[in-house]
Order: C-alpha cells, then structure tokens, then sequence
C-alpha cells in the first residue's frame, strides 16, 4: 500500500475555505519560511479512500473483540461523540469569556463532582493529555507538598516492581529517586520490604490497585499507613479503576493522590492518539497545588480559578476538553448503579474466561481474579516450543486483538486478558474456542503457529529491525 | 541450554569468570539471553561505578522489556564492552563471549554458583 507521500500529484487539493471575515494579517518576512512543506496534494476521494482502506487493515474495538490487559479497551458507546459534536463545545474557543461558555465550564465542573465522588477525592484537574502525563502531575503535587511543608529531604518514591513502567519513569521525570521494592509472588506489597523501605525521605509510594496481575491487594490500608506514617503520600494509579467504580474508592484506601484513564475506564478512545485524558484527583490538603484553572461555582455561575500554590500549567487550556464531555456522556448514562453494574460484569466476564480455560491454560495466580487474569504460558513453551508471542499471533488470526503480552514482567511468557464489561457471553465463548483450539494446535502442529499469522494483512513484524533501526519519518527524495 | 562449566552464576541469570589477573568478566546467561529474547540496547555503567553484589549494574532491552542486569559479585567496574552498544545482538548469538563489564576489587566469587548447581536453578524456575 501506498503512504500518502507517494500518493496525489501536483496541484490537486481539497480544501475550498470560506471567504476569510477578518483582516488579513501578514507575516513579517522574517518569519516566513523559504519553502513551502512538503504536504501531500490529494483530492478529497484520495485521502477518503487512503484512510479507508488503512482503517480496513486494523483491528479496533469496533472489528471485534480486543482484551488487552491493563488497557481496558471497552466499547465507546457512539453517544459519547453525539454530545462531544454539539456545537455548543465543538465550536468554542478556549479563549472566550466565560460567560460565554458556562455549559462547557459546567461539563467540566459536574465531571469533576462525579469523579471525585467515584474515587473519594477533593479536587481534580483536567490537564493531563493522558495516564503517564496525569503521574507526572500528581508526582509535582507530592513534591509542592512536600516541599511547602519545608520538608525537603523526601526525595524517594516507592515503586513495586510488579508496577506500569510508566509509573517509575514518571518518578524520575518529577525528579525522584525511585527505590523498587519487590512484590510477593502474588503481585501484592510486601509488607514487611515496604516497611524497611520508608522513612525520613520517603516522598511517597505509587500503587496500582487492583495490581497489575489482576488482584486486589486485601493489605491495602496497612500499605497506605505505613507511608502515612512514614510521613510519605500515596498515590493511585488509576489504570485498573474498571474493577472497583463504584464499589471501593481509592480515597477510602488512603490514597492522597489519583490519575485516571477516561480513555480506558470511562470509554472514551484509546490508542491510535485517542487523544487521551488523563485527570489527576486529589485529597483536600493537595488541593492549593493543583494545575490552574479549575472550575469554581459561585451562585449558579462557573468561573476559572487559579489554586494558591499550583504548580502551574501543565497543559494548555483545560486538557482535552472534548473527552471530558465523552466521559460525563458515559457516567449519566450509566448512573450510579450503571456504574457499579459494569465494574461487576467486567470482574464476571474476566472470571468467566479464566476458569473456562484454567483446565488447559496455566494460571499465574490460583485464585479469583478482578477484571483481568494473568496466564503464564511458559509450560506450554517448554513442552511444545510455543511462546506466549505464538499463541498472540494466532489469536490475530482468529479475528482477535492479543491479550498484553509480557507483562507483568514477574510471570514468565505472560498472557494478561482483560475482557472488558462490554463483551457479550457469545463473544466471551467464541474467545474460549479459540483459545482452546490454539491450545491443541501447539501441541498437534506448532510450526503452524510458529508461522502465525497468516491471514493479516501483514505476516510477523521485524520488530528487532523496528527497534534498532526505527525509521521515525518520511524521508524525501 | 548452554551452561559452560568454567563459568560461575548468579541466580539472577548473569555469568561471572575469574581473568588471571584477578579482575572478573560478567554477562548474561543462555537462558537469561533466551528468556530476554532478542536484545536491541545495552546500557552499560560508568568505569569506576562500584557495586555491591546484587545491586543493579545496568540494563537491557529486548523486544519483551527493559530488564536489569544484578552485579553478580561485589567490585569496580574496571571496564565496558562498548562494542555491546552497538551491536546488542551479539549477547543472543555469542552470550559467554559477549561480556558486558570487567570488574575489579572482586569479592563474593565463592557465593556464586558452579555449572550444576545453576542448572538445578533453572529446572526448579
């Protein structure tokens, strides 16, 4: 297939704008660049047909079903971008006065009420492009914490090993120092290791919850007071919100501080650019160091304030506003009860499929799994050959997007499947039928899978190739 | 799994061989390589960087993830294989040639394990 830089010729184009309604303002010379870009010439019908057929050779939620652990690729209900379209917010400027624009400042304030009320926070901002920018800014909240209290010696965060990667990376990126601790076998804190790990600079600890094996840490208040204690905040990282909405907040935890996916736990898009968001909740005695603005009202009108202490930007504007719509789209729709109801099918469906496939399938942990399990094919490798990498590639031939491959990093040829709320029980079946059929191909015919796929529009990726000779753009001749 | 008898190992998968001078060479394992699968970046340490045994000494990226090396023993790094750098895939293809760091002021060579005993290790995983 043809990028679009190859495609088009000379001249042809697309875009017929209206007439221009307000002064033309030139340039200085300057500033003006000497040649023009080499943008691709394309007619309408062109580029439709292009994205067309590159769409064609996808695989998103809307082609069929997509259990990719840890990343929630639920289905995004087509209301969402109804309401997202209204003029009234896709025709705005962030710019405006506010009078001008309550309705969208009203989205923003009611998506904050409902999110701290699903997570028992105070505060929340909207900045965050997505989940490692929103650790990134929670992690800038502990240190101005910290550091306003004039308590300048808590350089440390404490990481789990069984943690996201992005959750130590975020760490250095504030400037941390990141002390990794390791995980018992079941993914959970090890009390008595954290214990030895906190104290007198202990910024803070970072915790998915339920972890990243798909449990839910019964240790949870201990955890979260032993850094209390320690003098340390803790923080949330809400990728495995799904499980929990409306069942248990991670304020009740003894979380501090909490992200949020809404591209994964409130159905907005995911993947592909999305874009993401990714708000960042927070405890009352975080709240003067929040990202300005946030939304305030005052007698029955929303206007933008500035938190005392905030750290400042860390986006333009107020995030990407139009998810935030998509999202208090999905929380209405739901309601309260809605919401809890699709935490419980999503911890039934991933329990479904783990134990109607755990007579073949070894399962990293021997118990009830929240949204998603964990399945460990390194018996299947070391008696048939066939990797947990294999069985994904077959799966792409069954129609199916892979389950997370190779995390946690703690289970060895890992599987993580993630079923999502969203998925029929017909759907849920059919995946069991492939699963088990792929099973029985390892042991009866494994080059076929070793082969696999075969019927994607492209066969098995370079990747070694890709990651040591990526090839980030274009190059023109 | 190739585990070569003049070699000791840790645990966590690395080699360690005494030089005659009484420096020592560390690397990755044949298992370690092919558990990683195929590597695509080495970070090494900084010559005179000191660890102690078990403390993370560097890392690896394969196409899986980015996985630490430990410090099979304690001591200086007296030396990197910097042609590592460029061509990671040699720790696939040659894993007890391809040294990542010659360390010196050893010690704890003698809480390392021999060929067998490192076998058994792996069986047990």
């Amino acid at each position: 297939m043809k990028l679009i830089f190859e495609s088009g010729a000379s001249g042809r184009g697309c875009s017929v704008l209206p007439e221009c309604d307000v002064p033309v303002f030139s340039l200085p010379e300057s500033m003006r660049r000497e040649k023009a870009p080499n943008l691709p010439q394309l007619s309408e019908n062109d580029i439709s047909r292009h994205y067309t057929a590159l769409a064609g050779r996808t695989h998103g939620v809307n082609n069929g079903f997509y259990p990719l652990g840890s990343c929630t690729m639920k289905y995004n209900p087509k209301i969402n971008e109804e309401m997202a379209a209204l003029p009234g917010f896709s025709s705005i400027h962030p710019l405006q006065p506010e009078h001008t624009v309550q309705g969208a400042m009203e989205v923003l304030y009611q998506t904050e009420k409902a999110l701290c009320e699903i997570t028992g926070m105070d505060g929340m901002t909207f900045q965050p492009a997505a989940g490692a920018h929103g650790e990134f800014t929670g992690l800038l909240l502990i240190k101005a914490y910290h550091k306003h209290r004039g308590d300048s010696k808590r350089t440390k965060i404490i990481v789990p090993d069984s943690a996201h990667g992005t959750n130590p990376a975020s760490a250095a990126m504030a400037g941390f120092t990141v002390v990794s601790i390791p995980s018992q076998e079941d993914g959970c804190v090890d009390l008595e290791k954290l214990r030895a790990a906190v104290g007198e600079d202990t910024a803070g600890l970072m915790l998915t919850n339920p972890n990243t094996v798909g449990l839910f840490d019964k240790n949870i208040l201990e955890i979260t007071k032993i850094v209390h204690d320690a003098g340390g905040l803790n923080y949330y990282d809400g990728a495995n919100l799904n499980a929990v909405m409306g069942i248990s907040r991670p304020g009740d935890m003894g979380f501090d501080v909490v992200h949020l996916n809404l591209h994964k736990t409130f159905s907005t898009p995911h993947g592909g650019g999305g874009p993401g968001s990714g708000p960042v909740g927070c405890k009352a005695l975080l709240a003067d160091f929040l990202p300005g603005p946030v939304v305030k009202e005052e007698q029955g009108q929303y206007r933008f304030h500035t938190p005392e202490h905030s750290i400042g930007r860390v986006k333009s504007f107020y995030g990407n506003f139009a998810v935030v719509v998509k999202a208090l789209t999905y929380i209405l729709t739901l309601g309260a009860e809605g919401i809890r109801e699709a935490s419980q099918n999503a911890v039934l469906n991933a329990n479904y499929m783990m134990k109607k496939l755990c007579d073949l399938y070894t399962m990293a942990y021997d118990e009830r799994c929240m949204h998603e399990f964990v399945m460990s094919l390194e018996p299947l490798k070391k008696e048939t050959g066939i990797s947990a990498m294999d069985i994904a590639k077959g799966l792409l031939d069954n129609g199916i997007h892979p389950p997370t491959m190779y995390f946690p990093l703690i289970v060895h040829e890992a599987l993580m499947v993630e079923p999502t709320e969203t998925e029929s029980k017909e759907t849920l079946d059919e995946a069991i039928e492939v699963f088990r059929s792929l099973y029985e191909t390892a042991k009866t015919d494994p080059q076929a899978l070793h082969d696999a796929p075969h019927h994607t529009p492209v066969r098995r990726l370079d990747e070694v190739g890709a990651a040591r000779n990526p090839k980030l753009r274009y190059s023109f001749e | 799994m190739n585990t070569p008898k003049e070699f000791l190992y840790s645990k966590s998968h690395e080699w360690a061989k005494k030089l005659d001078d009484g420096s020592v060479l560390v690397g990755l394992s044949d298992k370690a390589q092919n558990d990683l699968g195929d590597l695509v970046f080495v970070n090494l340490p900084a010559v005179g960087d000191s660890f102690s045994a078990g403390d993370t000494m560097c890392d690896v990226e394969s196409v899986k993830a980015v996985s630490d090396v430990y410090a099979p023993v304690s001591g200086t790094v007296a030396e990197v294989n910097e042609m590592l750098l460029d061509t990671p895939e040699a720790i696939n293809k040659e894993p007890y040639e391809a040294w990542l760091v010659k360390l010196t002021d050893v010690s704890g060579l003698e809480d390392l394990l021999d060929a067998d005993a490192y076998i058994a290790v792996c069986e047990e995983e």
